[in-house]
């Protein structure tokens, strides 16, 4: 079996994330419950060389804000599970769109790897993606797939592999704002980053203070204070 | 220092339209990302979309075109209807005749071709009239317009607004549900995320004007507004009248929404990203023909099974006598001095209680109260109405204050099961029923008192 890794996919709806969760698992997969919510994740695992891969499939969203409940679990799980890699799962033909949530994972956790599905048709519809110069911008791997096909999984998985071994290292791109928000972060995140530490990036919690994100706020609240809200996967088999 | 102070300090230091700003660039930088990283070898990448968004969603044309398609597509319905109205209703009339013939041959007793065929055949047949016309073309041209990808982009276009008086964009979505009914735009509100902003929008879809009170706007819009034109030009005012009605109830729906966000129901709107997807050419004939035999057929079946029982109701309170008066008078008589205060009578607000159970009830049974035989009348002509209405003291300012009434009172009962069904709360259902019933008084008080106080009635 092997060291067993955690990958979480996000991406917005209809990206083709679970027909790749589904081509991964297989019929590999079970019901994550998330203890204390009434949220349940679908879970599998994928052996690739000596490792397993477990996946998590997050509610499709088109941002990270919280605005709804998906929204929550989904930013939750990424920032406080802390996945090994969050894999991002984009559609190809709608990629301006998609890019936008995958700029919100950048700033939240470091390794990330951002699938584009779709290739296919965005090719047969005349879309030339440059992935080369996306890794470049982004900072972390950008691969073209197919789910549909089953294309590009030998270059995906070889991808997560080498980056939970560390042969990749993941240095995501900071996402600059205007000079007026970038002044507001100087100012409180040196703050920030004195109660949460290293845990979170801080960056990111400062930006979402500022924009007045409660659910954040009460769940950092939770989680400091010792009552460590039960967040431990407690899987059963479906 | 806590997280908590942090947060404090953080509030201090931001702005409310940080997030527009956050969000603004983050799309900036896709933008930007796309722009390098993405080239197209064929010229397909679509155009027309964008052209065309650049029309339906611009700021000028934007809201004037909304206001167009609105008003043809009401017109459309309006000028169609007519006729087959008429046809099935004769037919009706016709079929009536050999009923009431079978009846007398078999020696039923009076009372029970009363019931029967006085209060539920009559009663039914002219809900089907009324409504089936109207239903047949709206929903088909509604589906056309949603198939085409045209209702995106009016939810595009109202998102400020929305914003504005701290609603939700995607409550246009709900509301042009309403248009249909209002029962299953309660339920459309799923589509909502944040729960505040999805009862804004359950309180206030009854504001649009729902299938069943169609019947109601278009007859007196056309019979007292439209009064000294003829042919297409009255149709072209009766619409125009219809729209104004419509325009009245967004209003008052982004009133009740700004007040509801700024006491009850406080907060900021939530953002959320709404797909604008390519415009296609619909399927004429699918849609067509899925539209017109689901929605207009359910809503049919609705209608008929909540109008005969209240038909046969009506009839009943109409022809039980207590002394000389029927119960029907008594409740009328009650009613009056309250309606006259609002510019009606109390006929017409007996008519608005008996329909709760459905609003395209609510004419016939004032017909029937005003006429008095005891049942529903069949009119034959829009000449009879109009002289029933007259001899009832009717002017432009009743039918004006019953349309208001129409647009703004309660939701029916139906709409109310189901708000009470998707909010669990017997507290919001009962504010979904207070609000609309204040605010139908409200409205055609001041008007009436106005209007008297100038002497222009």
């Amino acid at each position: 079996m092997g060291t067993e890794y955690r990958i979480a996919l996000a991406g917005n709806p209809n990206t083709g994330k679970s027909t790749l969760f589904n081509a991964l698992t297989g019929l590999r997969q079970h019901t994550g419950n998330w203890a204390g919510k009434t949220v349940s994740l679908a879970q599998g695992t994928v052996q690739f060389k000596d490792k397993t891969f477990q996946l998590i499939d997050l509610p499709g969203t088109y941002s990270l804000f919280s605005n709804s409940k998906d929204e929550e679990v989904a930013r939750n799980y990424i920032v406080f599970e802390k996945p090994d890699v969050t894999l991002v799962v984009l559609d190809a033909t709608s990629l301006e769109r998609n890019l936008n949530l995958a700029l919100q994972v950048l700033e939240m956790t470091k390794n990330v790897v951002i699938a584009i599905n779709l290739i296919d048709v965005a090719e047969e519809q005349g879309i030339q993606i440059n992935e080369r110069l996306l890794t470049n911008r982004l900072g972390v791997p950008v691969i073209k797939i197919s789910a549909r096909n089953k294309k590009g999984f030998p270059m995906l998985l070889d991808t997560l592999d080498r980056i939970v071994t560390g042969a990749i290292e993941c240095n995501p791109v900071r996402m600059v704002y205007s000079e007026e928000i970038e002044e507001q972060i100087k100012k409180i995140e040196p703050k920030v980053r004195e109660i949460i530490g290293g845990q979170l990036s801080s960056r990111w919690v400062s930006l979402r203070l500022l924009d007045g994100d409660e659910t954040l706020l009460n769940e950092i609240n939770q989680r400091l204070s010792g009552r460590q809200v039960e967040y431990e996967y407690s899987t059963h088999i479906c | 220092m806590s997280i908590q102070h942090i947060f404090a300090e953080a509030q201090e230091l931001s702005t409310p339209k940080l997030r527009d700003d956050i969000v603004q660039q983050l799309y900036d930088r896709s933008h930007k990302l796309c722009h390098e990283g993405i080239s197209y070898t064929k010229s397909k990448r679509d155009t027309r979309t964008e052209k065309l968004d650049e029309i339906f969603t611009s700021p000028i044309f934007g809201f004037p075109i909304m206001i167009a398609m609105l008003g043809l597509l009401f017109y459309i319905t309006i000028a169609g209807a007519n006729i087959p109205s008429s046809l099935i209703a004769e037919f009706f009339g016709y079929l009536e005749g050999y009923i009431t013939q079978f009846f007398t041959f078999i020696h039923a007793p009076e009372w029970l071709h009363g019931i029967l065929v006085l209060g539920l055949y009559r009663g039914t047949t002219w809900v089907i009239s009324v409504m089936l016309p109207p239903m047949a073309i709206f929903f088909p041209t509604f589906a056309l317009l949603e198939n085409y990808g045209y209702l995106p982009r009016v939810a595009f276009n109202m998102d400020r607004l929305f914003k504005r008086v701290g609603a939700h964009g995607k409550q246009s979505l709900t509301m042009a549900m309403g248009f249909g009914c209002n029962a299953a735009a309660v339920i459309s509100t799923r589509i909502i995320e944040s729960p505040r902003e999805r009862m804004l929008a359950i309180l206030t879809n009854n504001f649009v004007p729902c299938n069943g009170r169609w019947g109601t706007l278009i007859v007196l819009s056309s019979l007292f507004m439209a009064a000294g034109f003829t042919g297409g030009m009255a149709s072209l005012v009766t619409t125009g009248v219809i729209v104004g009605i419509v325009m009245i109830g967004i209003i008052v729906t982004f009133f009740v929404s700004w007040v509801l966000s700024k006491t009850a129901l406080k907060g900021v709107p939530t953002h959320y990203t709404l797909e604008l997807p390519p415009y296609r050419k619909p399927k004429i004939f699918d849609t067509v023909i899925r539209s017109s035999l689901t929605k207009s057929w359910s809503v049919l079946v609705r209608a008929v099974k909540v109008a005969a029982p209240a038909a046969i109701l009506t009839w009943v309170f109409a022809n039980i006598y207590i002394g000389d008066t029927s119960i029907l008078m008594y409740a009328v008589n009650f009613l009056d001095p309250f309606g006259k205060m609002l510019g009606l009578d109390g006929y017409i607000l007996m008519a608005f209680i008996l329909g709760l159970p459905a609003n395209e009830i609510v004419l016939p049974i004032l017909l029937m109260g005003y006429l008095s035989t005891g049942s529903l009348t069949e009119v034959d002509s829009l000449v009879d109405l109009k002289k029933i209405f007259l001899a009832h003291g009717w002017t432009w300012l009743t039918a004006l204050n019953m349309m208001l009434f129409s647009l703004l009172h309660y939701p029916c009962g139906t709409t109310l099961l189901n708000i009470y069904k998707e909010t669990k709360s017997k507290k919001w259902t009962f504010l979904a029923f207070l609000i609309p019933t204040v605010i139908a008084i409200i409205v055609p008080l001041v008007i009436t008192q106005t209007v008297r106080f100038f002497g222009w009635v």
